[in-house]
Formats: structure tokens, C-alpha cells, sequence
């Protein structure tokens, strides 16, 4: 069953095509890793998902709300599309003058209404889940990379979301906590979660991704399962993204360079 | 200076601290809630992506930082009679002072709501918190600890602001020395003793400036 359908999506900034007639499927209880370079739309794609970017045309169906967004849908229809999903930023955008604690209950007791000493249980729970027990009086200042964003990962779970959307999540870490927010996430989709991941993490695609897609110029040059994706990609766009992402210093003087 | 100062100077200070207790400082918080909450809703007003709202409170802003607070609490005062307006010394004030701090209050409070980063507001949007619950939970808090310099500075300009309201017979510090220094010619020692008591209460105000930026700053670790 697919959780996720997008349909015909486009998206420009000015006269920058950003997204080009993109369509795109998630089952339910996958993970599918975008990759491709910077400028291939990836993130924006993404944001479409949840209507933190409106594109001009497309149908984004997340569970039981669809957005035809040719029709200028309004801030409810966008609140409810947004309700559908979880979100983990980049750059974690946590609040920092609340706990680590305070940042995951903070949707479940003010938007969710959950009464707060449930939801307190239940983010001490999150936190557990994702190492972080010990930190949970902790303000974000205090904590270091990965430590914020695998309390970004409780802060989008506690919500109980249909799907999470991962924005590079770990591109702007530190080497040695990157580790860490990959295992936390590879654990989410052994447990079933459903996840759309913007990454350049190929070998956590490789391990954990059930459909990897690679965009480049505005839409999905190529997509499958990893084992063709990555291992054998047909498109030589995908080929010469992989090489250089896999293995910057292999590439040869007759080599394209466009950037 | 002579005995006879002295000693006036001595029994003044009474009088001059009973202006500042009941006139002065209520004066001041009073203008200065009512203010902080006009300027809040300026500032939402002038962030609104809604054109009319916007244009009212950028005219209104205009309007406060571009005539003199003198001519504002004359106008309130002495002129809104002829309209059939009338409002005691005090509520006169008030009024004023309120619009006054609105005007520019409204300027730091737009400056430092709008230095909290975008990626917040998208949080908070994506957690479900709508527009209302995200200013009060997650914008204001931060915006406040941005807002307290400049907010501190318009508190601080307003003590010293409300001595205009002696020319529209409010008892308040000023007036006081007034009355006091008028009928002695005493008004070299009595100006300056309200000059001190000005300056004590703005120093006061400062250090818990000072206290409250360090309180607000607690969660941001350097």
C-alpha cells in the first residue's frame, strides 16, 4: 500500500525549475533514500511533502490527506497535510530554550493536547529510544551534533507521524557523531517506521534503504532498490554521482567537472 | 551653600521621593504595560502579510517617532477638550506615554521577533503548533531575550520622559521640586536633587536590566 504518492509535481523559483514533473511512490513501512547532487531538487521535494515549500502544480497524497496544490490550498489543508508527517531538519532547529525533554513533548501537549504527564512518559521513552535518557533536563546548547539531532528524531516521533522526513540529517555533523544518528534512524526502520531521507550517506542507503532515487536537474533520473540503484546503476549520471561521492579523488582529467 | 538650603534640601527630599512613589513610577509601569502590549500588536500588525493592517501600523509609527512627545501630551490634554474630550491629568498621561512607548516598542519588538531564525518557525509549524501557539511558546520567549536591550532602553527613556507630564499638572517628581523650589528660588539645589532621584531610579533599572538579560539568557550556553 502506498503511504506516499506524489504526482506531477513541478516547482520553480523564478525562472529556476526546481522540480520538473516529479512523481514518486512510498509503501508503507519503507525507507526511501533521495541522493543526487545539490540543486537537484532532493530538499525541496521533500518539503513538498509536508507544504513547508508550496510547489506551483502536483498532487501530494500523505495517508488520508491528499494536496492538490494547482488549487493554492489554504493554511488548513497544509496544517493537515503537515500533521501527517514528522520532520528532522539539517540543521535540527530544535528550541533552544527548552530541554531536550521539552522539545519532544512540546507538540504532543500543545498541539496534540495529550495530557502532559503522558506525554512526558512517553518522551522519556523517546529519548531512551534514541540514547538520550541522561539528557533530558539538557538544553540543546548543551548537547553536542548528534546528540541535538537524535533529539530532533524524539521531538518527530513524538508525534506519532504516518512517515518522517529526514532533511540531510546528518550533513552538517561532526565525522565521529554521525554514527550515531544513522544507527538511531537504521533502528526506526527495523521497527516499521516509514521514512523519506535526503542523504549522501550512500552505505547507510546501501544497508538500510528499501527504494533509493536519484535526481538530478529537477527529477528522478533513476530509481529502484539499492541493489540496482546503486550497486548497478544504468544512467550514467548515476554512475558519475556515485563515483564521486564514493570516491572523490578517483576522478580523471577527461572526467566532466562541471562544478 | 548656606544652612537654610541645607536644611530645605533635607525636608524636600521627602515631598520629591513621595512624587516619584506616587506619581513618577506608576506613571511609568502603567505607560509601560499598556504600551508593551499596543507595540506587540504593532509589530504583528506591521509583520502581517495582510496589506492594510500593515500600512495602519507602519502610519501609526510614523506618526509617534515623527512629532515630539511634548506636542503628543498636549494634544491629549489640551486640545482634545475642544473636541469634547476630557481626560484628567494623570489618565492624560497615561494615554500618551502608552502610544509613545507603543510607537517605539513596536520598532524592537518587530526587530527582534524578526531575528529569530525562519527554521523555528518551520519547527514549530511541522510539530503542529499553529500561528498563535507559535509566537506565545516558541518566537516571544526567544524574542524577548533579543528584545530586553532595546526594551530596557525605551523603559529607562520613559522614567525620565514621564517629567513632562509636570507641564500638564501631574504631581509627579518634577512637579514637586517645582513647587517646592518656586516660592524659595531654591531651584539650583531642588532641580538637582530631582536630577539625582531620576538618576538613582534609572540606575536601579539598569543593574536589573542587567540581572534579567542574565536570567533570560540561561539556556544559551557559550
Amino acid at each position: 500500500m502506498s503511504l506516499v504518492t506524489v504526482r506531477n509535481l513541478r516547482k520553480a523559483f523564478g525562472d529556476h525549475v526546481v522540480l520538473d514533473d516529479v512523481n514518486l511512490e512510498v509503501a508503507e513501512g519503507s525507507v526511501t533514500v533521495l541522493i543526487g547532487p545539490s540543486g537537484s531538487g532532493k530538499t525541496t521535494l521533500l518539503r513538498c511533502l509536508n507544504g513547508l515549500t508550496q510547489p506551483e502544480a502536483g498532487v501530494v497524497t500523505v495517508g488520508d490527506v491528499t494536496v492538490d496544490y494547482a488549487d493554492r490550498p489554504g493554511r488548513d489543508r497544509l496544517a493537515a497535510l503537515r500533521a501527517q508527517s514528522g520532520m528532522v531538519f539539517q540543521a535540527h532547529h530544535l528550541f533552544p530554550h527548552r530541554t531536550a525533554l521539552q522539545n519532544a513533548t512540546e507538540g504532543p501537549i500543545h498541539a496534540q493536547r495529550e495530557p502532559a504527564a503522558q506525554a512526558r512518559q512517553r518522551g522519556l521513552a523517546l529519548l531512551e529510544q534514541v540514547g538520550l535518557a541522561h539528557k533530558a533536563d539538557a538544553y540543546p546548547s548543551e548537547l553536542s551534533g548528534g546528540q541535538q539531532q537524535r533529539v530532533g528524531i524524539a521531538r518527530a516521533l513524538a508525534l506519532r507521524p504516518r512517515l518522517i522526513l529526514f532533511d540531510e540529517p546528518t550533513s552538517a555533523l561532526d565525522p565521529e557523531t554521525v554514527g550515531d544518528v544513522l544507527l538511531v534512524m537504521r533502528d526506526l526502520a527495523r521497527q516499521g517506521w516509514t521514512m523519506i531521507v535526503v542523504s549522501h550517506e550512500i552505505r547507510f542507503a546501501e544497508q538500510v534503504a528499501d527504494h533509493v532515487a536519484f535526481l538530478d536537474g529537477g527529477g528522478i533520473v533513476e530509481d529502484g532498490p539499492p541493489s540496482q540503484v546503486l550497486a548497478n546503476p544504468v544512467e550514467p549520471r548515476t554512475r558519475t554521482f556515485l563515483r564521486r561521492v564514493l570516491d572523490p579523488l578517483s576522478q580523471g582529467p577527461d572526467s566532466d567537472r562541471s562544478d | 551653600m548656606d544652612p537654610g538650603t541645607w536644611d530645605l534640601l533635607l525636608r524636600s527630599v521627602g515631598p520629591l521621593l513621595m512624587g516619584a512613589v506616587a506619581g513618577t513610577i506608576p506613571l511609568t509601569l502603567a505607560s509601560f504595560v499598556i504600551g508593551l502590549a499596543i507595540a506587540l500588536v504593532v509589530a504583528l500588525a506591521r509583520l502581517s502579510t495582510i496589506r492594510p493592517l500593515n500600512v495602519l501600523a507602519g502610519a501609526y509609527i510614523s506618526v509617534i517617532r515623527g512629532t515630539p512627545l511634548l506636542v503628543q501630551l498636549f494634544i491629549i490634554f489640551y486640545a482634545l477638550p475642544s473636541l469634547g474630550v476630557l481626560i484628567d491629568p494623570f489618565p492624560s498621561a497615561v494615554v500618551a506615554f502608552s502610544l509613545n512607548v507603543g510607537g517605539y516598542a513596536a520598532e524592537a519588538i518587530r526587530g527582534s521577533i524578526l531575528a529569530i531564525p525562519r527554521g523555528q518557525w518551520e519547527a514549530a509549524s511541522t510539530i503542529g503548533l499553529g500561528y498563535a501557539l507559535t509566537l506565545r511558546r516558541v518566537i516571544l520567549p526567544q524574542a524577548l531575550r533579543v528584545a530586553v536591550p532595546p526594551l530596557s532602553n525605551t523603559f529607562i527613556s520613559l522614567v525620565k520622559d514621564t517629567s513632562l507630564a509636570s507641564s500638564i499638572m501631574v504631581t509627579e517628581l518634577l512637579r514637586r521640586a517645582q513647587e517646592i523650589a518656586a516660592p524659595s528660588y531654591q531651584f539650583l539645589a531642588l532641580y538637582c536633587l530631582a536630577a539625582v532621584i531620576y538618576w538613582l531610579i534609572c540606575t536601579v533599572l539598569s543593574f536589573g536590566q542587567q540581572r534579567l538579560e542574565r536570567r533570560l539568557s540561561h539556556y544559551v550556553t557559550v
